[in-house]
């Protein structure tokens, strides 16, 4: 327990005026959790590290750790945390983001993300509803579930992120959920440590606007459910369609090794800097000597 | 006989586009991080951007999937340290409204160039208008201030564009940089500056220790040091209302002060921020408000309708917003009528109109056919007041 007190007082900024804004039941906490556990099993510096969140209570996340933090626009967060990446290599850039957020909002954000490879690790805090707002449909929200914006049960099909962003070009995907948190641990630590863009998929219930709308008692309730429902990856692999209905694999799905786009634009610059042609007929570094400047404009002096 | 090279101090003329022009300033102000979406007739500056920044050291360009993700890009560049920009024209310029509030919000320094074309919607892709004006000041959602300037020709869109960082700079916000079609594709002779010819500006970081450090505390000039982040200064950086440490606040005394604080490090620097060029109206009869490339035949209608024995004189407007209410004032005061020719249904003129107060006859010459003001409209215009 003195553990988990001393990452508290490592971890959580000591001028936020708690209390969070999470319910009773709510699984961000656990994620925010598993993240400060990651960080700090990774041995990195508050200074190095940088989480960009979007909007929603998985973006209020953002507010309460102490490293450096954006809280950006709705569904736009991998926006902001690319250009800070491709400034600033050297950071390690963490993403929050919720379902609606990185799905509906977000979606051509994510796919553009992955599709770049761009050295971010993603969580995406899945709670299938839109929490914040009160409790509309999401693109994860189950078919035939009830929310705010479907009372006779949801009509649309759930997105699978799991293989959006496999299919995008992600280096790394992983799902994991807030009650397996040591795998959760490892999943994270995995997205912060590799490079490109590795995103992990956490499971995570969100009872006052969903469970209440769909039978599920009490915050209990929904774990127990979400417990039964993980099966490892491996598993649910050799599971007959019957089996796999309301399963849901965790763990690893797709493990890379491709540098990320700040890698490759570090190696084409480095090459274009090589050429002295190339590098002569610019402008100093702080871009304040235009005599020398040839590149577009044809001079001739007068 | 030639002087040696090295011994030459004269500025270098090139040939080049309003949009060459415009990455040339952008350079030459320090920009090192470009993020944008192609679009007509702004992808020029894009284009130039993608040649020259990977062949700079620690330059970025990167091509996003939209103008949304451009500026977040560009926002996520500036709060890292760079100065950074994009470029764009109506239909884009509208999806950026969102992070244009953003950059407002979290007083992230970085400038928007827009070059517009024909609209409303797709309208006229590779025609030159001027209707994103009143867009540039009130297009984002709440109130807000915001530094808008404008180029009328290739000349102008380097320094214009050099001015844009500087404020931006200065004052930690957006600068938009409202060209037109027209001004982004004249190709024309321009005369770069010598090294240090410019002043520069850069953003003034903090000096005191971190554990001191409030990121949106109140100053002198009401402007913020601004820390690169990764700096050893850990903040917060939120579009909601915040307290002076970046925190999420509803207290009415934080809101209010954080609100009040965003216009006021613009309003006081008012005599900095106006870019205006007076010509001929010293004497002036009849006047002429323009910007753009329209100011371009404004002064030929000038020069025409002096020639002719009318006494014309032409106010150019540099910077859009603030308005320039002062050297408009001095105009309306002298003039007994002034003429406000745009390639739109009227949206300067407006703000002619409410600082007029009844001292001259505000008139309006509008076009939205997708066409230039030529100087004979306007000097046809100047010999019927």
């Amino acid at each position: 327990m003195s553990d988990v007190t001393q990452l508290i007082h490592q971890y959580l900024r000591h001028n936020k005026k708690f209390p969070h804004v999470f319910c009773p039941g709510c699984g961000h906490g656990i994620a925010l959790g598993s993240l400060i556990r990651a960080v700090h099993g990774l041995s990195l510096s508050k200074d190095e590290v940088v989480v960009v969140a979007g909007i929603g209570c998985s973006g209020r996340i953002a507010v309460y750790v102490d490293f450096n933090t954006v809280h950006t626009t709705h569904g736009r967060a991998l926006t902001f945390a690319t250009g800070i990446k491709m400034a600033s290599p050297k950071l390690k850039v963490i993403c929050i983001m919720g379902d609606g957020d990185a799905l509906a909002i977000g979606g051509n954000h994510l796919i553009h993300a992955a599709r770049r490879n761009i050295g971010i690790a993603a969580l995406v805090l899945n709670n299938n509803i839109y929490g914040m707002t009160g409790g509309q449909t999401s693109p994860t929200t189950p078919g035939g579930a009830r929310t705010a914006t479907s009372p006779y049960g949801a009509l649309e099909k759930p997105f699978d992120l799991v293989d959006l962003a496999r299919a995008a070009g992600a280096n790394y995907v992983a799902r994991g959920t807030v009650f397996q948190a040591h795998l959760l641990d490892r999943l994270i630590s995995s997205a912060i440590e590799r490079p490109g863009f590795n995103l992990v998929e956490v499971l995570t219930p969100c009872h006052t606007q969903y469970g209440r709308k769909n039978k599920f008692k009490n915050p209990v309730d929904m774990y127990q459910a979400l417990k039964h429902a993980a099966v490892p990856r491996e598993a649910w692999e050799h599971f007959s369609e019957a089996e796999r209905k309301e399963r849901i694999p965790v763990g690893v799905f797709v493990e890379r090794d491709e540098p990320g786009l700040e890698e490759r634009y570090r190696v084409m610059q480095a090459a274009l800097l090589a050429r002295p042609k190339a590098r002569e007929a610019l402008p100093e570094p702080n871009g304040h000597d235009p005599a020398s400047t040839k590149a577009k404009l044809e001079g001739v002096e007068s | 006989m030639p002087t040696p090279r090295s011994s030459r101090k004269k500025r270098k003329e090139v040939f080049a586009l309003g949009a060459e022009a415009v990455a040339e300033g952008a350079l030459l102000a320090g920009c090192s991080f470009y993020a944008g979406y192609p679009i007509t007739p702004s992808s020029e500056i894009m284009e130039t951007m993608a040649s020259r920044l990977p062949r700079i050291r620690d330059g970025v360009f990167l091509q996003m999937e939209d103008e949304i993700a451009s500026l977040g890009a560009v926002i996520g560049a500036s709060l890292a340290g760079r100065k950074a920009m994009t470029a764009t024209s109506g239909p884009g310029f509208s999806l950026m409204q969102e992070h244009i509030g953003y950059a407002c919000m979290a007083e992230t320094p970085l400038v928007v160039v827009n070059v517009m074309r024909g609209g409303p919607s797709t309208g006229l892709p590779t025609s030159p208008a001027q209707g994103d004006v009143q867009q540039a000041r009130w297009g984002t959602h709440g109130d807000h201030s915001i530094i808008v300037l404008s180029a009328s020709d290739t000349q102008e869109c380097l320094h214009m564009t050099v001015t844009a960082f500087n404020m931006a700079e200065k004052y930690r916000t957006p600068v938009i940089l409202l060209l037109d079609e027209v001004t982004a594709h004249t190709r024309e002779k321009i005369t770069l500056p010598l090294p240090g010819e410019f002043e520069v500006f850069n953003r003034v970081v903090p000096t005191m220790p971190p554990e001191w450090y409030k990121p949106f505390e109140e100053t002198v000039r009401g402007v913020p040091p601004m820390p690169p982040i990764g700096s050893g200064y850990r903040f917060h950086v939120t579009g909601l209302t915040h307290d002076v440490n970046g925190f999420p606040t509803q207290r009415p005394d934080e809101t209010v002060d954080l609100n009040h604080r965003l216009f006021r490090k613009i309003d006081q620097f008012f005599h900095d921020i106006q870019v205006v060029e007076e010509y001929q109206t010293r004497d002036a009869e009849v006047g002429v408000v323009a910007y753009g490339s329209v100011a371009r035949s404004a002064r030929y209608a000038v020069d025409q309708a002096r020639a002719r024995g009318i006494k014309a004189g032409l106010l150019k407007l540099g910077t859009l917003f603030p308005f320039p209410k002062a050297a408009a004032l001095r105009l309306l005061s002298s003039c007994r009528a002034v003429i406000v020719p745009e390639m739109n249904m009227g949206q300067m003129s407006r703000e002619v109109k409410r600082v007029n107060g009844g001292r001259s006859s505000v008139r309006t010459l509008n076009r939205v056919d997708g066409q230039i003001i030529t100087p004979s409209e306007i000097l046809k215009a100047l010999t019927q007041v």
